[in-house]
């Protein structure tokens, strides 16, 4: 893995460069929000938070708090309420939601006060003196009791605990349904969990008065919509709200994309104190009250034909988005709308989405957004159409997958799948598994009496989310209002530019979170300028006053593997054709007869003089007079990469949700142990095609960390609470995150089918099987399972509940 | 304050000192107070082990220590690793098979290993999982990091 | 996350921790490896007046053998115990379950005295002490004394060693030349607290059982001895009949609470499990 030794004229994409990003990683030279104060005199935030899951606010008692020494001041949510602007939520029920609670606090760790002062240690004494009167309510968790006409209603302003809910039609289900010879039915659970960064949130604000300016140090990965969304919480003009984002980010996976509300309440207590204040997330604020994914009830329907066709499918979701439904939510339910169908070529579909507030923790996007839940419920429906037919899980899915003739294919849904061969990707998994030995082992091994399974997953990989599908959410009739402004793009941007001595700087809107970004970057552009990664210099340091950025801007939805990527080559080309046209003026040749290769200009055919980069850096940069007539100065190109397939929500709620489609084939067998229920993973075989793979190494390091997140939720993960609301789990005592022991060796192997879409023909793969790891772990537990007639069908599946499942079994 | 107590100790070899109320984390005098910002906090309460730290020259836990019990101690922290200019040969193997993403339980992952390395130099795969569960990480899915203590464990002065 | 203010005492003898105790009145906490406390001082779920850090008396921290005894300074580290020989030879059953404790970073600092005066009911060194009838040596201003592990563990987190008392001693009986020891124990992550472990010595003469002895973590308030169970082996020898009963025995006899991680009834019915795997284990070591 080594980088190779040579220069010029190689191609670096493809290769397993080492990453530029190592070496001060790796020495305590990292730069994260907790490492550097980036303004001096600092005062330190501690956040008083609700213990009480549903209680109504009376009032504060915050003298002996403000009297400790050391406290500069302590804002509550009066305060909150008087000073900023609830945010908008993505839906049309009057939610209000503030960045700390206001009237009742909706779940156990939600905001109610934060102090101000000189050291964390000072503050944390503080909060423990702010008095804050409660009158408690009674308490909902499970979304299927919220919705009971006697459960607790946590907005009055709605009147229900119902936020949102759609009934999405494709084709017609109905029909699909009347012509079946085979229906099968089944609920699904799925749980509330999260990636838990081992980096918990930060912050860092100044406001300052007199300028009218707020700057905001954070590790916020974007969207960047945020920026404006929380500028117009905080009553500022958007080029008065200054986000930077530190060098380094201590991983991510979605969760940090939901630090925004935090962003405005440190803002606020900087604007109220009018001090510098940090606030750094413990990890019991972080489990109590940052973001998880929804747990989910899905009530699933599959018809089909007896020789394994799927017809049509039914969803029915509750999403439980906890107290509070919080932007992007309900991405939960719509986020996947484009691949709803997943792999499968059926045509009819009835989606019917409910969003359900409960007295949890808020959620949002967690790696895999959305798709854990779909894939889960989806591949445990095929292996019951497989049993139920007597077919091998394989070869039902086999009849149902697109064909490589299709693509790009369109979705019932409005998805646009790209590129894909996905019964070859099977076929790779089916031999790379030796998926025949393990069924002959099997059959040895149940002989034998043990409980030995094998199960399938397939997956559709969506990456770089199109802006559009959050409006998926809203009734077409209002999304046809005059005053209704559509919503759709995927835009990332790169600055490429080459200094007078001819070294290359990349400059990039991006927030990297672990995903080597410089690295990848760099041997982008050693391809594109003929050099060598290491003569790259790439910055990657959000900051909203100095970038190119979108409201798309971010680095989530497994964008930067395939939007990112694009806009830095398109900002290499855009160089290349300048440094042409400018060498072709200097040969006084037509610019079709040079090209660009190797690091020089050089005729395109016979010998002749060449330029180098770096001859024409310095010539650029040094005599402008050597230009010709009507070319811009500098030695500099900006591109601005969008999708033209990011196009709206159309009236039939058909959306192509994201831009480029990559897929997943995954086999697992696993042994339970009959008398402990402790499950072992014995293989697990994952394919992946992501289209043009530009660094191995980091590439298969993504897929290793998604399956590890896909088999916390799977076995281990799970945010539990009673039934007052009282969180079970706000410690690493509780919250199980698997460790090196429970890691199991992954074989990978990739399919390529490069996108058309982007000039590189790569793809995302930062989510990869996070998504298809519940699926394949329930999968395999049940066929282990099957002679006792279980059917996994909720998550985690811990050796209790399995153990109480066995049992069951074997009495009956 | 006249509360605050002096530490003296060694860290990476250099003597310092710093004064800080009895009840300062260890962690956050070496980040805070000696502004060696390499050790990270993840849990604060000894789970997650990004904080671990080499003290006399055992791993142990920087968030679940109070500076003042440091005093006299010989610390070694991620700083301490790299020595002219040169990444130490575990780093080096953490470069080389992947080992890190976001790198911020790398400094508690390089100590770990580093002790497990001296305790067992010859670790088998299943030592290697066992050691260093002792850190949580979020990003490898521990594979990059198997490969690399394995490296190191055959490479010389992996164990130094 | 952050500990409340507490005054700080770091004693260099056993006396002068004894005289801060009284001096504080059952308001001081001795902080010994601190794995457990600092956490809990973290969280501020423990505020106490002071603490006592019992870290800087040399006198606390040894091992030796004395009449047929393992002994132990209280504040012998977790990881001293890992690598001593004389504790592997001489009982290894407490070797084997410090390989059990939480990771090698907190053993570095953990201690055998620590871990036991904390009493932790899922922890293995309380299950150690109940399986091989250890004893403590408590001090406190009234002296001396000598408490059994059956005496020791009262409920949750308590003992009974009396808040001017400082636990300074750990004893345990060395096994006897060619008994078997196991611990087995099932936890849901590498290093977490047991869901159930089972802590193990049988010694044999043929298929004669002439020593047996079984003791429980994470199956209620206190460490359990199973005593009915090994009554059974005992009486009816060590044939696979009296094993399968001594392990159905063994779920009987305890009555665990549930938690987030696991039913009471899957706790019973692992007690049963993990009897059946320590004996066969612990059979498969002893010699006679």
């Amino acid at each position: 893995m080594t980088a190779p030794s040579g220069g010029a004229g190689q191609r670096w994409i493809g290769r397993s460069v080492r990453r530029v990003e190592d070496a001060r990683l790796l020495t305590g030279r990292g730069t994260y929000i907790d490492d550097h104060p980036p303004v001096g005199n600092l005062f330190h935030a501690a956040i008083v938070r609700s213990p009480h899951a549903h209680a109504r606010i009376l009032g504060y008692d915050l003298e002996a708090a403000r009297a400790l020494p050391g406290v500069v001041g302590v804002i509550t949510g009066a305060d909150v309420a008087r000073h900023s602007k609830p945010f908008s939520v993505g839906v049309t029920a009057p939610v209000h939601y503030y960045c700390a609670a206001t009237d009742k606090a909706r779940f156990v760790g939600e905001p109610v006060a934060v102090v101000v002062a000189r050291s964390r240690y000072v503050a944390e004494d503080a909060a423990e003196l702010v008095q804050v009167r409660y009158e408690p309510l009674p308490a909902v968790v499970d979304p299927e009791r919220a919705l009971e006409p006697d459960a607790p209603v946590l907005h009055e302003t709605v009147g229900t605990n119902l936020a949102n809910n759609r009934r999405l039609v494709y084709g017609d289900p109905d029909r699909a349904f009347r012509d079946a010879e085979v229906v099968l039915k089944e609920r699904f659970r799925f749980p509330k969990y999260g990636s838990t960064p081992i980096e918990t949130y930060g912050v860092i604000a100044r406001w300052d008065a007199l300028d009218g300016v707020c700057t905001v140090w954070s590790n916020f990965m974007g969207p960047f919509i945020m920026h404006p969304l929380t500028a117009r919480v905080l009553g500022l003009p958007e080029n008065r709200l200054r986000f930077i984002v530190p060098p380094d980010i201590g991983g991510s996976f979605g969760i940090k994309s939901l630090i925004y509300p935090y962003i405005a309440l440190v803002a606020l207590a900087s604007k109220l104190t009018g001090v510098a204040v940090k606030w750094i997330e413990d990890r019991r604020e972080h489990l109590l009250a940052s973001s998880t994914g929804t747990d989910r009830v899905a009530y699933r329907e599959l018809a089909a034909r007896k020789d394994g066709t799927v017809l049509g499918m039914r969803f029915k979701w509750l999403d439980n988005v906890g107290g509070y439904i919080r932007s992007p939510e309900p991405g939960c339910s719509f986020r996947p709308t484009g691949n709803f169908v997943g792999p499968y070529r059926f045509q009819h579909l009835e989606v019917d989405a409910s969003t359900v507030m409960t007295n949890k923790c808020l959620t949002g996007p967690n790696r895999g957004y959305a798709c854990g839940h779909l894939y889960f419920e989806t591949e445990g429906m095929m292996d019951r159409l497989a049993a139920t037919l007597g077919l091998d899980p394989v070869e039902v899915r086999r009849r149902n997958l697109i064909p490589a003739g299709a693509f790009p294919y369109r979705t019932p849904t409005g998805g646009l799948y790209d590129s894909g061969d996905y019964p070859a990707a099977l076929d790779k998994a089916v031999q790379l598994a030796r998926y025949d030995e393990l069924r002959r082992e099997q059959a040895r091994a149940r002989a034998a009496g043990r409980y030995f399974g094998v199960g399938v997953a397939l997956a559709v990989d969506p990456s770089v989310s199109n802006m559009g599908y959050v409006a998926t959410a809203l009734d077409p009739q209002f999304r046809a209002k005059p005053e209704y402004l559509p919503k759709s793009g995927a835009v990332d941007s790169a600055t490429v530019k080459v200094d007078p001595l001819g070294r290359v700087l990349a400059i990039l809107a991006t927030t990297p979170q672990g995903q080597g970004h410089q690295t990848i970057v760099a041997q982008i552009v050693a391809d594109e300028l003929g050099s060598v990664p290491e003569d790259v210099t790439v910055v990657d340091e959000m900051d909203t006053f100095t970038r190119v950025w979108s409201i798309s801007s971010g680095t989530y939805s497994s964008r930067f593997g395939s939007v990112g990527t694009s806009a830095v080559a398109l900002a290499a080309r855009k160089l290349k054709a300048k440094l042409v046209a400018y060498a072709a003026h200097l040969m006084d040749l037509p610019p079709d007869s040079l090209e660009f290769r190797d690091g020089a200009v050089r005729p395109k055919r016979g010998k002749g003089p060449s330029y180098s980069v770096k001859d024409l850096a310095g010539r650029a940069h040094w005599n402008t007079e050597s230009l010709p007539a009507g070319m811009e100065p500098g030695l500099q190109a900006t591109a601005v990469f969008g999708f033209d397939v990011a196009r709206a929500v159309d009236a039939e709620d058909r959306v192509n949700s994201s831009n480029t489609y990559g897929f997943i084939a995954e086999i697992m067998a696993v042994e339970v142990d009959p008398e402990t229920a402790a499950i072992r993973i014995l293989r697990y075989v994952t394919v992946h095609d992501a289209g043009t793979i530009i660094n191995p190494m980091i590439a298969e390091g993504q897929i290793y960390g998604g399956a590890l997140h896909g088999l916390g939720g799977a076995l281990y993960e799970e945010l539990q609470y009673d039934e007052d609301g009282q969180c079970l789990t706000a410690t690493f005592m509780d919250y199980l995150v698997p460790t090196a022991c429970e890691a199991p060796t992954i074989e990978i192997a990739h399919v390529v089918s490069p996108s058309p879409l982007t000039p590189l023909g790569s793809k995302g793969l930062g989510e990869s099987s996070s998504m298809t790891v519940p699926a394949v772990v329930a999968n395999a537990v049940s066929d282990a399972l099957a002679p006792l007639g279980i059917r996994i069908t909720e998550l985690p599946i811990t050796p209790s509940k399995l153990h109480a499942m066995i049992q069951k079994a074997r009495k009956t | 304050m006249a509360d605050l107590v002096s530490v003296r100790l060694r860290v990476n070899g250099v003597e310092r000192e710093g004064r800080c109320e009895p009840r300062k984390l260890l962690v956050d005098f070496l980040r805070e107070d000696l502004g060696l910002t390499g050790t990270h906090v993840g849990c604060e309460h000894g789970i997650c082990g990004a904080c671990t730290i080499l003290l006399d020259g055992q791993a142990a836990r920087s968030c679940i220590m109070l500076a003042v019990q440091a005093d006299g101690a010989e610390l070694m922290t991620v700083e301490g690793l790299a020595k002219d200019g040169k990444l130490h040969p575990l780093q080096e193997a953490f470069r080389e098979h992947h080992g890190l993403q976001c790198g911020f339980c790398t400094p508690g992952m390089l100590m770990t290993a580093l002790d497990l390395l001296r305790t067992n130099p010859a670790p088998s795969d299943a030592e290697i999982r066992e050691g260093i569960s002792a850190v949580l990480c979020r990003c490898t899915g521990y594979q990059g990091i198997l490969n690399a203590v394995r490296a190191a464990a055959r490479a010389p002065g992996g164990d130094r | 996350m952050k500990p409340p203010k507490f005054d700080y005492h770091a004693p260099t003898t056993v006396d002068e921790a004894l005289a801060l105790l009284g001096r504080y009145g059952g308001d001081a906490k001795l902080l010994a490896g601190g794995q457990s406390l600092m956490p809990l001082l973290n969280f501020r779920l423990s505020r106490p007046a002071a603490l006592v850090d019992l870290n800087r008396i040399p006198s606390l921290a040894w091992v030796r053998e004395a009449d047929g005894q393992v002994r132990f300074g209280a504040m012998t580290r977790q990881r001293t115990i890992e690598f001593s020989p004389v504790v592997k030879a001489r009982v290894p059953l407490l070797a084997e379950a410090t390989r059990w404790v939480a990771h090698l970073p907190i053993r570095t600092r953990g201690t055998i005295g620590g871990s036991i005066a904390h009493a932790d009911p899922s922890a293995e060194y309380p299950a150690v002490l109940t399986a091989l009838e250890g004893e403590v040596v408590a001090r406190g201003p009234r002296g001396e004394r000598v408490i059994g592990a059956k005496d020791l563990f009262k409920t949750y987190l308590t003992t009974s060693l009396e808040p001017d008392e400082i636990l300074v001693e750990v004893h345990l009986p060395a096994t006897p030349a060619g008994a078997g020891s196991a611990l087995e124990e099932f936890a849901r992550r590498q290093g977490d607290f047991a869901i159930v472990a089972i802590a193990c010595v049988v010694a044999r003469q043929g298929e004669r059982c002439t020593l047996a002895r079984l003791a429980t973590a994470g199956t209620g308030p206190v460490p359990l001895r199973l005593r009915a169970a090994e009554e059974i082996l005992e009486r009816d020898g060590l044939g696979a009949e009296a094993l399968d009963a001594a392990a159905r025995r063994a779920a009987e006899l305890v009555s665990p609470d549930a938690d987030i991680h696991a039913s009471a009834d899957y706790r019973r019915h692992l007690t049963g499990v993990l009897t059946r795997r320590a004996l066969t284990r612990a059979l498969g070591v002893a010699r006679g």
